[in-house]
């Protein structure tokens, strides 16, 4: 193995099935059905979808959700919108975490 | 890759045939004002290949023999042949329901400027190329101010009555994806179009249709170019949905080439496929009971008509 990620490791994604396939048809259904257009359309699920791939730094899911938005109708404008999103709060939940760190300091300073 | 051939034959098509002749599909010629990125054709300004006045007077006489109901026009640019005008109006005589696939920026060539009105007076059904509302994408696959120029021929076209409520002018869009991926839902991607065009640039149309990029001409040298071609097949072979089969448009259209030959659709005329030995194999030697129900003559690029929702020159070919 050249690298910890493999582009072709996505399409393998089903292997995962060969040990408890029960808990891996579960996943999918569910996985399917959060994905299915309900209250909201598939273009702003694989626009949160991108985002979160980007909180959680999926490469997998980046490549997934990239394809995924545009094969939704979505464009690089939106794409890049969702991913300062996901910038945005984890800044901000960096930045408000600051708070505990007062609330530590002031615990143990005079 | 199971070829598609097999993979029909497992489905219970061990031929795969025609069930009847709605439409014929004319290509006048591979001259375009434009050379998209996309083109299966590779057609462009310096393409030689023109359909000839004798091979439009055949294409009338079959039409008016037979009586094709739709007589399916495109290119090229199909407004460039000389003969263009003239073979409108003669299938208009007939009572032909015409359409004409459309790229936009044709209308504003010097000497192309009647079009607009043409097309009404002959109640020309419009498939119009526009593959994004947004200019950036569309001007990096059809060339630099492709966009501006289409938003300008597509408000001539609402200004002669296009797009609005007479059912007669019709003005359909036509999506296909920038890339290697499929193209979208197609009622959600209309509803996007409308608000987008109408709110920005105060434009109307009917239907947006959407096409996916058949894997052969420029846009296979992009995925050959691009490392893309073996995942694009992989996509479209998995994506296979046997419920696209039966729409199918080889099944119910015939196309002619610009020199007279006939196909069984213009991708297999793309590549140079011509219909099975034992057809007859020109306009001149049409035969609608021989035609009619064909064996259509298939090959990998197939898997581009039967993926997900399908895809036609009428849009999907299957319900989400």
């Amino acid at each position: 193995m050249s690298h910890y990620y493999e582009e072709d490791d996505l399409e393998r994604f089903p292997e995962i099935g060969k040990y408890r396939p029960d808990l891996y048809d579960i996943f999918m259904n569910y996985y399917q059905g959060v994905m299915s257009a309900g209250a909201l359309t598939t273009r702003e699920k694989a626009l949160i979808a991108l985002a979160v791939a980007h909180a959680v730094q999926c490469p997998y899911c980046i490549d997934a959700y990239t394809r995924g938005s545009l094969e939704a109708g979505s464009n690089l404008e939106e794409m890049t919108e969702a991913i300062h999103v996901a910038a945005a709060i984890r800044g901000g939940a960096t930045l408000v975490h600051g708070i505990q760190v007062h609330n530590a300091a002031a615990k143990i300073t005079m | 890759m199971l070829p598609f051939a097999r993979k029909l034959e497992d489905l219970g098509y061990p031929d795969l045939k025609a069930d009847r002749i709605n439409i014929l599909q004319v290509n006048l010629g591979w001259r375009c004002n434009q050379a998209c990125k996309h083109c299966h054709l590779l057609a462009g300004p310096q393409r030689p290949e023109q359909m000839a006045r004798d091979t439009i007077e055949e294409i009338i006489r079959v039409v008016k023999r037979w009586s094709i109901p739709t007589v399916d026009l495109t290119g090229g640019a199909p407004e460039l042949n000389p003969h263009y005008e003239y073979l409108v109006e003669r299938l208009d005589q007939l009572g032909t329901h015409i359409l004409t696939r459309c790229n936009l920026t044709i209308l504003l060539e010097p000497g192309k400027e009647h079009l607009p009105e043409f097309f009404r007076d002959h109640r020309v059904e419009l498939v119009c190329s526009l593959p994004y509302y947004q200019e950036d994408l569309v001007d990096r696959l059809r060339g630099a101010g492709v966009f501006q120029k289409s938003l300008d021929a597509l408000r001539r076209l609402n200004r002669v009555g296009y797009g609005e409520a007479d059912p007669d002018l019709k003005l359909n869009l036509m999506y296909n994806p920038a890339g290697a991926y499929l193209p979208p839902e197609e009622a959600a991607l209309e509803a996007v179009y409308r608000r987008e065009l109408a709110e920005r640039h105060q434009i109307r149309f009917h239907r947006l249709l959407t096409l996916l990029n058949m894997p052969i001409g420029r846009f296979k040298e992009f995925l050959e170019r691009s490392k893309n071609y073996e995942r694009y097949m992989g996509k479209l072979v998995s994506g296979f949905n046997p419920a696209t089969v039966a729409g199918l448009m080889c099944r119910s259209l015939i196309s002619v080439a610009w020199d007279g030959r006939l196909f069984d659709c213009d991708f297999n005329q793309a590549l140079d496929l011509p219909l099975l030995p034992g057809l007859p194999q020109t306009i001149r030697e049409f035969d609608p009971e021989a035609l009619a129900t064909r064996p259509i003559r298939l090959g990998d690029h197939c898997y581009g008509c039967t993926a997900g929702l399908g895809s036609s020159c009428g849009g999907k070919l299957a319900e989400g």
